[in-house]
């Protein structure tokens, strides 16, 4: 039997990393496959050179038994090929027709398209209008844009790179509705993710990367989420554990928040109530773009309340500057890790010197002590297992994930009363994802109150004690995680935000 | 002080051809912030295109050939600039400022034995009849070939980018250029050739001014019209008709504060010398106060990781 797609001992090495070594894989006609693996285990490099944007050094494609080496994408998709990126792949100041038709060889008059565009958002569910600026739409809608980009060139594979991270509950099914359809018609689509549960319900093989290897294929439906997680990661996982602590007093309070909108794209904070206890962890979730990265200006002070608003420890904060906030214990880790959370260009050291100075007493008249920041960022560095060559490299030179261990761990080693953290596991790997969950828990259970921003539903609750959801800058009643169905949290998180459910 | 001197007609026929260098520069550095450089060099290519389209004019005897040699030149030392930012990642700014520098440098230079020239001069189009239609004839049909050119090139860019295929690849190379290489689009060489197109349309400028506005040579006689047309492109909202809009209202308080200090209006020179610019950026800003925004990648450099 012929495979649509066969590789065979790709290998792809950069300068000191071998990102691909002799990496074998077939995908069949019609077939949803995964790609499983951890960051840096040489996902993204094997998918850029199916899709022509790196040649490999070595080994064989085949795409229907003909060979396949694509010198750039737009020999790819000629060859139908279509990939749907994580990022990076649309134009904000351009409309959906406009972003379409850069994507296709020969795009047909912007009338035309605009009216196939409405044919395919019709046929496979995936409403969409044409004449709308792309920055103005919902990640759910973008996603939409760059499927329909590819549909229209009727591919034979799809390529999709972590498409569920940004979706409701409500959209991924749409989602897969759509993709199921695919693949029905005869399309195969090559699915990467690491969410496992969504693997398990959606895909017919997977193949599993660890280190540029492949080291094993499965089906999913009859693999146990745990046993890939392990074979991803290479060791027996441990899941985040916590002894009961039941909350104590209330430590912080928020009463009728309300903050305008701090950009054109932003969302205002509409009358935020919530009380916080000591010891507890509160999950917020909801959908990208609904009042996060606002609530969490708001709780860190780079937006400071006006006063009565935010009450910490019985005095009132509101109005107060984030170094007041936390020289009282209030800390807070953003979710942009390059540009927020850390200074991409300075050290680590210096990293661990601007969060760290209140409460680690790293200055004294205004002078820096550096021998004390050093030894805090050794001391982040040791203790939250972040693989650096040592304090004095450039926070922009660490992985994702080890850059995100160290931004955590700062916030927690200066032993906050409250800690607000913002997708504090985004594009991490599993068992990092997990160290920074079980920090979390560990904060907790010594009696800090934690308030975890996050676009993962199941982080969120395997973590928290209660949890709540923003939708349009508004927070729902906070509930207890426990015995929440998804149907519920899809309807705290506002549904799926004026969709129509896809008439598939 | 007496008003009735200033001729209207004689006037917007006037401002039409001051505004030409501006407009010629403005629409070719809008061009070049489209795909996402910012070039602070124009000031350096439109003083070099001024030297070499007189040279090759005067040596030549053809006022056109020297506007043609005139947009090579701009687009020769635009090629340097290109060089800088697209090849080696040099910064913009810093490579344009020293574009400019060089422009004016190597411009004295060639110029020394040109210095007390004239040139020869481009005549104006014959429109036959339509000329002699009152009003609309010295105001419309009585001007040289570069003027209209001028005002062609404004309407072809327009429809270029709102129309074709090529004008939708430049706006996202400027918008995004990540995604825009992610797509398979040669950013670099994208960039490359709007850098020359702006090269080129800031010579014809430069050459404007040397070749018609004051048929002679000096050292830096672009006196600062390049920096008005990076400031028009701005004020305008990288939109072509308002590039336009700007470099006309420019000329023509230009031209109008000359008129009135010749009819001696009592208004300090000073104020009336600097009207041209409060009134053109006051004007701008009013226009920009919508949502249009910059080219998203506008002075990014760009490296293509893979």
């Amino acid at each position: 039997m012929t495979h649509l797609l066969s590789l065979t001992g790709l290998t792809k090495a950069y300068p000191g990393v071998v990102a691909n070594d002799n990496v074998s894989l077939h995908i069949e006609p019609g077939e949803v496959h995964a790609l499983l693996g951890e960051n840096g285990a040489g996902k993204s490099t094997l998918v850029k050179m199916i899709y022509g944007l790196v040649r490999p050094d070595s080994g064989e494609m085949r795409l229907h038994d003909a060979p396949f080496a694509p010198p750039e994408p737009r020999a790819a998709r000629a060859a139908g090929v279509g990939m749907v990126f994580q990022h990076f792949s649309l134009f904000d100041a351009l409309s959906v027709a406009e972003n379409i038709a850069l994507g296709m060889e020969d795009a047909p008059k912007m009338r035309e398209l605009s009216e196939q565009i409405r044919q395919v958002s019709d046929t496979y569910g995936l409403p969409l209008s044409p004449d709308r600026i792309v920055g103005d739409l919902s990640a759910g809608e973008r996603q939409r844009v760059e499927i329909i980009r590819c549909l229209l060139q009727a591919p034979k594979l799809l390529v999709m790179d972590e498409p569920t991270s940004v979706l409701t509950p409500q959209e991924v099914e749409i989602l897969f509705k759509t993709l199921r359809k695919l693949s029905g018609e005869g399309t195969s689509i090559l699915y990467i993710s690491h969410k496992l549960e969504e693997i398990r319900t959606l895909c017919d093989a997977a193949t599993i990367l660890r280190l540029g290897k492949v080291v094993g294929h499965c089906i999913p439906r009859e693999t146990t989420a745990r046993d890939m997680a392990e074979m991803m990661v290479g060791k027996v996982l441990t899941s985040p554990k916590r002894s009961g602590v039941t909350p104590g007093n209330p430590i912080l309070e928020l009463s009728g928040v309300s903050l305008p909108s701090p950009s054109a794209f932003g969302m205002p904070l509409r009358d935020i109530s919530l009380t916080l206890c000591e010891g507890e962890i509160l999950g917020i979730g909801g959908v990208a773009g609904n009042g996060q990265d606002e609530l969490l200006a708001a709780l860190s002070g780079e937006r400071p309340a006006r006063a009565g608003m935010i009450t910490f420890k019985g005095q009132d904060i509101g109005p107060a500057g984030p170094n007041r906030r936390r020289g009282m214990g209030l800390l807070a880790a953003p979710e942009e890790r390059l540009g927020h959370a850390a200074a991409p260009d300075m050290s680590l050291t210096e990293n661990a010197m601007l969060t760290g100075a209140v409460r680690e007493d790293l200055e004294q008249g205004g002078f820096l002590k550096w021998p004390a920041a050093r030894a805090f960022a050794d001391r982040i560095i040791a203790s939250f297992d972040v693989r650096t060559p040592g304090p004095a490299n450039a926070a922009r030179s660490l992985s994702g994930g080890n850059l995100q261990k160290f931004v955590i761990g700062r916030e927690v080693l200066q032993r906050p009363d409250v800690l607000v953290v913002n997708q504090p596991t985004w594009g991490v790997d599993a068992s990092a994802a997990a160290a920074i969950r079980q920090s979390l828990l560990d904060l907790a259970t010594k009696g800090a109150a934690v308030i975890v921003i996050s676009q993962d539903l199941d982080e969120l609750m395997e973590i928290s004690d209660r949890f709540a959801a923003l939708n349009e800058g508004r927070l729902s009643e906070p509930r207890i995680t426990k015995g929440l169905t998804v149907e519920q949290i899809g309807l705290m998180m506002g549904g799926a935000h004026g969709m129509e459910v896809a008439h598939v | 002080m007496d008003l009735s001197v200033i001729n209207p007609i004689l006037l917007i026929a006037a401002l039409m051809s001051a505004a030409t260098p501006i407009l010629l520069a403005a629409t070719g550095e809008l061009v070049v912030e489209r795909a996402g450089v910012l070039n602070l060099g124009v000031e350096g290519m439109m003083i070099v295109g001024a030297i070499c389209g007189f040279a090759i004019a005067v040596e030549s005897g053809s006022p056109l050939f020297g506007f043609f040699a005139a947009a090579v030149g701009g687009a020769l030392l635009s090629l340097l600039f290109a060089f800088l930012t697209q090849v080696t990642l040099a910064n913009q700014v810093a490579s344009g400022l020293a574009l400019t520098l060089f422009g004016l440098g190597l411009s004295a230079l060639i110029g020394q034995s040109y210095v007390g020239i004239k040139p020869p001069r481009l005549p104006d189009l014959n429109f036959g009849l339509l000329g002699d239609v009152p009003i609309i004839g010295p105001v419309l049909f009585s001007h040289n070939l570069i003027l209209y050119f001028g005002l062609a090139l404004v309407a072809a860019v327009w429809a270029m980018l709102k129309y074709t295929r090529v004008g939708l690849v430049l706006r996202a190379v400027g918008e995004n250029h990540d995604a825009a290489h992610a797509l398979g689009y040669k950013v670099v060489r994208i960039r490359t050739l709007a850098i020359m197109f702006g090269g080129a349309c800031a010579g014809m400028g430069g050459a404007y001014i040397s070749l018609i506005r004051v048929p002679q040579w000096t050292e830096g006689m672009t006196a600062g019209v390049g920096w008005i047309a990076l400031a028009l492109v701005v004020f305008a909202s990288w939109k072509p008709w308002r590039v336009l809009l700007g470099a006309y209202l420019f000329g023509g308080i230009t031209q109008l504060q000359l008129n009135l200090q010749g009819a001696g209006v009592a208004i300090p020179v000073e104020y009336l010398a600097m009207s041209p610019y409060v009134i053109t950026i006051v004007v701008l800003v009013i226009l920009s106060a919508d949502k249009s925004a910059a080219p998203g990648s506008l002075g990014r450099t760009f490296h293509a990781s893979n």
